[in-house]
């Protein structure tokens, strides 16, 4: 049986697509057979990240209406053989989605599959309730900010009421935190939550800390998921993200301030 | 007043009895059919579980005909029990309606817009049903109660273990205990009590209330913010006092 994974936030424009995308890699990388499903059904955008839109001919929709087999719908990945992406209508709207239909597609895709990686559409509609609806583990991705923090909770609390597991009085959903687009320096100006703040608010599982970066514009410019840039901030924090996941113990980094060295401080940086 | 005080005033009242406009909803009956009515009851609860949960309700047989067959009360009510409704009582009955009612202990009623009181169902009334003990209504709440959920304990008291977030909010009839961070809504004593309080453990809520009595987070002084306090009224205003 498959892991279901919801990456979700309630908010959009938060990360929840880059997360996908470099969790699902990194998954796949670490050798676990891994799909990862778009459900922003409406508004296509996983298969520009993992670089895969040419190469898209049938979809979710597809799939649920018996249009197409799941074998053709998934995309192979070409830089991992584990990696596999089912993406999204951009055709239809979410009213394409059913309760019955995407338990279909994913209790297929469980028997081959170790892990499956939903991407949420943000809100709080259709789209993003059946994404969560079977997951066994939530990612909610927030940012530092009053609103975002705000909107994961109310999605905490439709997690917790409002899926399969807590329908039938299963064990809960297992929520974790990934906090996105940080940036120390705005924090200790204090124009920015901090961690802590955010953990106070929410009281998560942190699974991770990603800075704001470059690297993740750049990276989703060019379809490479950004956990594959090992030399980037981002990239590493992705890494460590999926080690955590995975049950390792990975010390927290990229929450304080670096040290500028001698050499930046004579110089500037 | 007249000089009768005497007796009265060494005790301290240890309780009143007034009339107060109370919010009942009615079963309204149209049929007599228990079978039809459970049919139905069950599609309706359905729609609205949590609004129905531990429900009062009385039934209105106003629009049943005298000459109409009788009604099995004593399946009426198992039904309504078995579907979480508290039946309370009974109104526009007919005598023979009334005394069928009593006899599975629902108390009869009486309507204000009643033009024709029923003669002399209304001393008969009082006497309350013996009901057994009532189980315990209060509910405890060990997880966060996020923001966008409610939380209403009709009858008794709400204790949440955890945070209530902001944008959350809880009720109940009886007092409220918090015992995580309280940030969002609590209402205490929402049927009309005055006597219920509010306890937490660490004060940052957009709004507070006892029995209709509210403040908001403005209007909260800020050295009671962020520190364990109790809220309960005191002639007619809300008293917010620290641990």
């Amino acid at each position: 049986m498959a892991r279901i994974i919801v990456v979700t936030s309630g908010k959009g424009g938060v990360g929840k697509t880059t997360t996908s995308a470099a969790l699902a890699m990194g998954l796949a990388l670490k050798g676990h057979r891994t799909a990862v499903i778009d459900f922003d059904v409406g508004l296509r955008n996983l298969d520009l990240i993992m670089g895969c839109e040419r190469r898209v001919v049938y979809d979710f929709v597809n799939v649920i209406n018996g249009e197409a087999t799941l074998n053709q719908a998934l995309i192979k990945d070409k830089r991992c053989d584990k990696l596999f992406i089912l993406p999204a209508s951009q055709t239809r709207d979410k009213e394409s989605l059913t309760v019955e239909g995407v338990g279909k597609v994913l209790e297929d895709l469980s028997k081959d599959f170790e892990y499956i990686v939903c991407d949420s559409p943000a809100g709080i509609e259709k789209g993003a309730t059946l994404a969560m609806y079977y997951a066994d583990d939530a990612i909610v991705v927030t940012n530092p900010e009053v609103s975002s923090v705000r909107d994961s909770d109310r999605m905490l609390g439709i997690l917790s009421s409002k899926s399969r597991r807590a329908e039938l009085g299963d064990e809960p959903i297992k929520e974790y935190l990934l906090l996105t687009r940080y940036c120390p320096q705005r924090v200790k100006l204090g124009e920015m939550l901090s961690v802590e703040d955010v953990q106070d608010i929410l009281s998560l599982h942190l699974l991770g800390v990603i800075p704001e970066s470059k690297a993740v514009l750049t990276a989703s410019n060019a379809g490479i998921p950004v956990i594959l840039d090992d030399k980037s901030d981002a990239g590493q924090a992705f890494s460590d993200v999926v080690r955590r996941y995975l049950g390792e113990h990975v010390t927290h980094r990229f929450i304080e301030l670096e040290k500028k060295g001698l050499f930046n401080r004579l110089f500037g940086g | 007043m007249p000089a009768t005080h005497s007796e009265t005033e060494k005790l301290s009242n240890a309780f009143e009895i007034k009339s107060g406009p109370v919010n009942l909803p009615l079963l309204k009956l149209l049929s007599t059919d228990v079978g039809a009515i459970s049919a139905q009851l069950r599609q309706k609860i359905r729609q609205a579980p949590d609004f129905f949960r531990n429900a009062p309700m009385a039934i209105d047989v106003h629009s049943i005909a005298e000459a109409a067959g009788e009604i099995d009360f004593i399946a009426l009510v198992r039904i309504m029990r078995d579907f979480g409704l508290t039946p309370v009582g009974l109104c526009g009955g007919h005598e023979r309606h009334n005394q069928a009612a009593q006899v599975v202990g629902l108390s009869v009623l009486s309507l204000a817009r009643h033009e024709t009181p029923p003669p002399q169902a209304q001393p008969a009334e009082t006497p309350k049903p013996k009901t057994p003990p009532e189980e315990m209504r209060s509910k405890i709440i060990e997880h966060p109660v996020r923001s966008g959920q409610r939380i209403y304990v009709a009858g008794g008291d709400l204790v949440v273990m955890s945070q209530v977030s902001a944008g959350a909010e809880i009720m109940a009839d009886g007092n409220i205990h918090v015992y995580g961070t309280l940030r969002g809504r609590a209402l205490a004593g929402v049927q009309g009590n005055l006597n219920c309080r509010i306890f937490c453990h660490d004060l940052q809520a957009e709004l507070v209330s006892v029995g209709g009595h509210y403040k908001i987070s403005e209007n909260i002084d800020d050295s009671l913010r962020g520190v364990p306090v109790q809220i309960f009224l005191q002639d007619q205003s809300l008293i917010i006092k620290r641990l």
